[in-house]
């Protein structure tokens, strides 16, 4: 019986536990995939929806205006074509009696609608097709849409669940745009072709690009996006070799004064980014790569200590009699390393590979160092750039953008699961 | 030396180069650099101008300093242990034969996975003044209390409780409560030393645990007694990076509070070495500034080190 209490326990707390990690993951989806009025709503949607109302026998999603509680009519002002809710009283002999702006008493002719017989019990609601509303907000709404509304009883509205997956596509492109052109062309993505050759390669290549194409292109996130690969492609790579090929020097070849080396290796891990930081940016000023993305990869091809450490760790575990038999068949050392040892340690090179690829894709502060033109941002940086700029009231799009920058590290995640565990714990024992 | 051996030296140093490379460029070379500028007057415009350590005595007057300081020390003495023992905990209950444990044990891993940019903006959503997520479920779980205490009281006295109602803190806005909010943020990220903690634990030996069974241990003692002192070295591991991590965090309060927050509650020290450094222009007091956190660092490294030698139990000794 204790056995069963305790066990219940358990499952209780971890079900709650794990809900509590959870719910942040899941309000930052739900706010990415809602309309704007459902964001700024309390009490809060959980699940976005969409409201449906019967107008004129078809049905029709709408959005919700003010709620009546008494009775009303609605009326159309014959001089304007303008459509009102006013009190019954206030309609006398086909007249609208009310005040103009100076406040005089005027009767404006009207014809009466609709007759609403609303009450605290069953209030009536005003209800606009979200098509107006969106024409409304895009500026395209003429007096005759403006109109184009209704008013239904409350509880004959329909909700269903609704995820408004376009919000997506929206936010990327309130991330920015600019006007893509063939200079754009060959300044952004053909960096690596001669000089000579890349002006004329880009005006070919924009004449074949569909339109679609070119508005990709012509997005900040494509760029953004294009950088943040780019860099992740050579940090990992440049961390990987350099790494494998220091700490096969480490393990793996007794030449003199190793471990003293080995020594200030370690010892290095122990300063701090700060300290560094400075003379390491006046070094990239002093070769004129600020705003470029180089100091964000040259880096990465100089071994980090940290990774080094790992994998020594590891080609140390490798039998030693594996080189001395390749040695005695004549096998170079580089061919040794090459083909004996880097095979065999595949599972630590992936663990120092996808770190550095997270690492890479997080990374805030060396883009916020390095990074000065918009177009050579990485996805945080752009990201935070626009955050700080339109000051956070669309929620849905920002909600929307982080979680694109989330996405593709849950989905490696899930690809690399064993990998990411076996990494994690190993960095924790090992130190 | 013989041929032999300068062959193989040679060999040794042509793989290690790259490491090589690194430490002359990127290491040695910035930490003597950042020596020398922070005894300098220098605004990357101009040459540096030796001033002595009037860098260092500036900093005993700068009242921002001192701020950032304090701010920094807050966060990183109360988001550490309760990190620590948070972690602890939830590994402790993951370490049990559960139906599902790889599930949950993913659950509690995936937001230490949610690069810093995205936190950071999920969590000012989440404590958003006007339509915050965490103030309506604290409002709702206090209403829900309420509602039962009320019950409650019923059996008790006739006369209606009277059920205050709160005034909940607008995160952001609020001096007192921009910390708190920091440290519930950096809580959601221990899924990381969660998993250090769960490979530590599954190292410990299954007999240790049943013959405390056997002896009629209860739970709390076998955690006190077993499992702590068994897993001591990775505790360690885990404060000592904890240390370093925090006295440095930067981006998710930076990215939160654009680097201030009111009445500079959220600068903490990186942020204000940044500032400095890239904002005011004055590197070399950024770089005194951060050879001060470096001292900071190596001296609560060596009192970590110190206060739990006695208590850190390795198998191999």
């Amino acid at each position: 019986m204790k056995q069963f209490f305790s066990r219940l326990a358990i499952y209780i707390l971890l079900i709650t536990g794990s809900a509590i990690f959870l719910v942040p993951l899941f309000w930052m989806m739900s706010t990415a995939l809602k309309p704007i009025d459902q964001t700024m709503a309390m009490p809060p949607t959980w699940i976005p929806f969409r409201l449906y109302a019967q107008l004129d026998g078809e049905r029709v999603s709408v959005k919700t205006g003010e709620t009546l509680s008494a009775p009303a009519v609605v009326v159309v002002i014959k001089e304007t074509g303008q459509k009102r809710i006013v009190a019954p009283d206030q309609v006398v002999k086909g007249r609208l009696v009310t005040r103009d702006k100076s406040g005089e008493q005027i009767k404006l002719p009207v014809t009466v609608v609709k007759e609403i017989p609303a009450s605290k019990q069953e209030p009536w609601i005003r209800v606009t097709p979200e098509e107006v509303m969106a024409a409304i907000q895009a500026g395209k709404g003429d007096t005759s849409l403006v109109s184009n509304w209704d008013v239904v009883p409350q509880n004959s509205l329909v909700r269903e669940r609704a995820l408004r997956w376009d919000n997506f596509g929206k936010a990327i492109k309130a991330l920015g745009v600019y006007e893509f052109t063939p200079r754009e062309l060959a300044n952004n993505w053909l960096g690596i072709v001669p000089g000579a050759w890349r002006d004329n390669l880009a005006s070919s290549l924009y004449e074949k690009m569909s339109p679609k194409l070119k508005r990709i292109f012509s997005l900040n996130f494509t760029a953004y996006l294009k950088n943040t690969l780019i860099l992740c492609v050579l940090t990992v790579l440049g961390t990987v070799l350099s790494s494998a090929l220091a700490a096969y020097g480490f393990a793996r070849i007794p030449w003199r004064g190793r471990n003293k080396a080995f020594v200030i290796a370690l010892a290095t891990m122990m300063i701090p980014f700060p300290v560094i930081m400075v003379p390491v940016y006046c070094l990239f000023r002093w070769a004129g790569w600020i705003g470029t993305l180089r100091p964000l990869w040259v880096g990465s091809f100089c071994a980090g200590a940290f990774n080094v450490f790992l994998l020594r760790q590891f080609f140390m575990t490798i039998p030693k009699d594996l080189s001395d038999a390749a040695r005695i068949d004549g096998c170079s050392e580089w061919r040794i390393f090459w083909q004996i040892i880097l095979p065999l340690s595949k599972p630590a090179l992936m663990v120092v590979g996808l770190f550095q690829f997270m690492g890479t894709w997080n990374d805030f502060l060396g883009p916020l160092i390095y990074l000065t033109n918009q177009k050579d941002f990485t996805l945080a940086l752009g990201l935070q750039f626009y955050q700080s700029q339109q000051g956070g009231t669309e929620w849905h799009y920002l909600m929307a953008a982080s979680t694109l920058v989330v996405l593709p590290i849950i989905v490696l995640f899930f690809f690399t699961q064993k990998t990411f565990i076996e990494g994690i714990s190993m960095t924790g024992i090992k130190g | 030396m013989t041929r032999g051996e300068f062959r193989t030296l040679m060999t040794g140093l042509a793989f290690t180069s790259p490491w090589i490379l690194g430490f002359l460029i990127f290491t040695l070379y910035p930490v003597a650099a950042s020596i020398y500028y922070s005894f300098c007057d220098y605004d990357v415009l101009s040459r540096p101008v030796w001033i002595g350590t009037l860098n260092y005595h500036d900093m005993l007057t700068d009242a921002v300093f001192w701020k950032s300081l304090k701010n920094t020390f807050y966060y990183a003495l109360v988001s550490l242990p309760l990190g620590l023992i948070l972690s602890l905990l939830v590994a402790v209950l993951l370490n049990n034969s559960v139906v599902g444990r790889p599930a949950f044990r993913t659950f509690f891993f995936l937001p230490s996975l949610v690069p810093a940019v995205a936190l950071a903006m999920l969590w000012l959503w989440i404590f958003n003044g006007e339509f915050g997520i965490l103030n309506y479920a604290m409002n709702w779980a206090w209403t829900k209390i309420g509602v039962f205490a009320a019950w409650v009281s019923a059996f008790f006295s006739d006369a209606p409780l009277h059920w205050p109602k709160p005034h909940f803190p607008n995160w952001l806005a609020e001096e007192q409560w921009v910390m708190p909010a920091i440290i519930m943020t950096s809580l959601w990220g221990i899924g990381g030393t969660v998993v250090i903690y769960l490979a530590a634990l599954q190292d410990v030996p299954r007999e240790l645990y049943e013959s405390a069974d056997i002896d009629g241990a209860s739970t709390w003692t076998k955690l006190r007694h077993i499992t702590v002192p068994m897993i001591s070295p990775v505790i360690y591991f885990n404060l000592i990076m904890g240390i370093i991590g925090a006295l440095q965090v930067f981006s998710g309060p930076f990215i939160m509070f654009g680097g201030s927050g009111p009445n500079r509650s959220a600068l903490f020290y990186a942020i204000y070495i940044y500032q400095n450094a890239f904002e005011y222009n004055q590197m070399g007091y950024a770089c005194a500034m951060a050879w001060v956190l470096f001292l900071i660092i190596l001296a609560l490294t060596w009192l970590a080190t110190r206060a739990t030698r006695k208590h850190v139990y390795y198998a191999g000794e």
